[in-house]
């Protein structure tokens, strides 16, 4: 399928499952190999965040966190706006690899389709900038 | 009821035969810009005929990019249809996903590490 919903990788990493998870679920790790800076509540519900030069963040909710085989997290989907609601699920699963660890990272979401993408409504022109224009003038006109 | 892959890559299909074409490209960013116009109103903005913005806006409304307000013939107004854009901004996110380079840095992290 030419559209493709989930992005996988697997890597060999000449380090044990410990060393990776803490790379993947600790401030310190996250903040030096993905991103400038990073935060973690690691627990399923706590909440990550990861920045870069430039002011570019990275809201995560930590979904699964199974010491030291499963770690998961869903993010906003890069390139989408700000207020744009859909989420991808991100899972790193490590297995011990001899010596090493084989990571596999598997990104999924993608082909999820926005709420309103099929819906005739959304064509009015009651809906958009037009509405919150609208609202915004009717909120100033009542002040 | 969701629609199938097939309706799904349509969609994204024509998101992007539209943008190939440098004067859909302007049309539709002029939308963007600033709001819902006449195609008398893109002429006036656009250095591009009348005649050729109403043929290809007509395209474009065909394919549900814009949607026409009724009205008038000469004083129809457009606007932008989000709805497909979003469809194919998925398309690009995962391509724009790029898990080689964050995983090459885990990979160096770790050996620096020792």
């Amino acid at each position: 399928m030419a559209f493709p919903d989930r992005i996988e990788r697997t890597v060999e990493i000449a380090h044990p499952p410990a060393r990776v998870w803490a790379a993947l679920t600790t401030a310190e790790g996250l903040g030096t190999w993905f991103g400038n800076e990073a935060t973690i509540d690691l627990r399923p519900g706590g909440s990550a965040r990861m920045s870069w030069e430039g002011g570019f963040t990275a809201e995560m909710r930590v979904e699964r966190v199974e010491e030291p085989t499963v770690f998961a997290y869903t993010w906003h989907i890069f390139g989408l706006p700000e207020d744009d609601p859909r989420r991808t699920y991100v899972e790193f699963t490590l297995e011990p690899a001899g010596p090493g660890t084989r990571l596999t990272v598997v990104e999924s979401g993608f082909a999820q389709l926005p709420e309103d993408a099929f819906r005739k409504a959304y064509d009015g022109n009651t809906e958009g900038w037009a509405k919150e224009l609208g609202e915004l003038a009717a909120y100033l006109d009542a002040a | 009821m969701p629609p199938d892959d097939a309706d799904t890559e349509a969609i994204a299909e024509q998101v992007f035969v539209a943008l190939a074409d440098p004067t859909r490209r302007a049309i539709l960013a002029a939308l963007a810009a600033g709001g819902p116009a006449t195609a008398t109103d893109l002429a006036g903005r656009l250095p591009i005929t009348r005649q050729a913005i109403a043929k290809h806006l007509g395209l474009l409304a065909e394919t549900g990019l814009v949607t026409a307000a009724p009205g008038e013939r000469r004083r129809v107004r457009y606007r932008l249809r989000s709805a497909p854009m979003q469809v194919a901004q998925q398309f690009l996110a995962a391509l724009a996903r790029d898990w080689d380079g964050p995983l090459g840095a885990l990979k160096d992290h770790l050996d620096r590490e020792g």
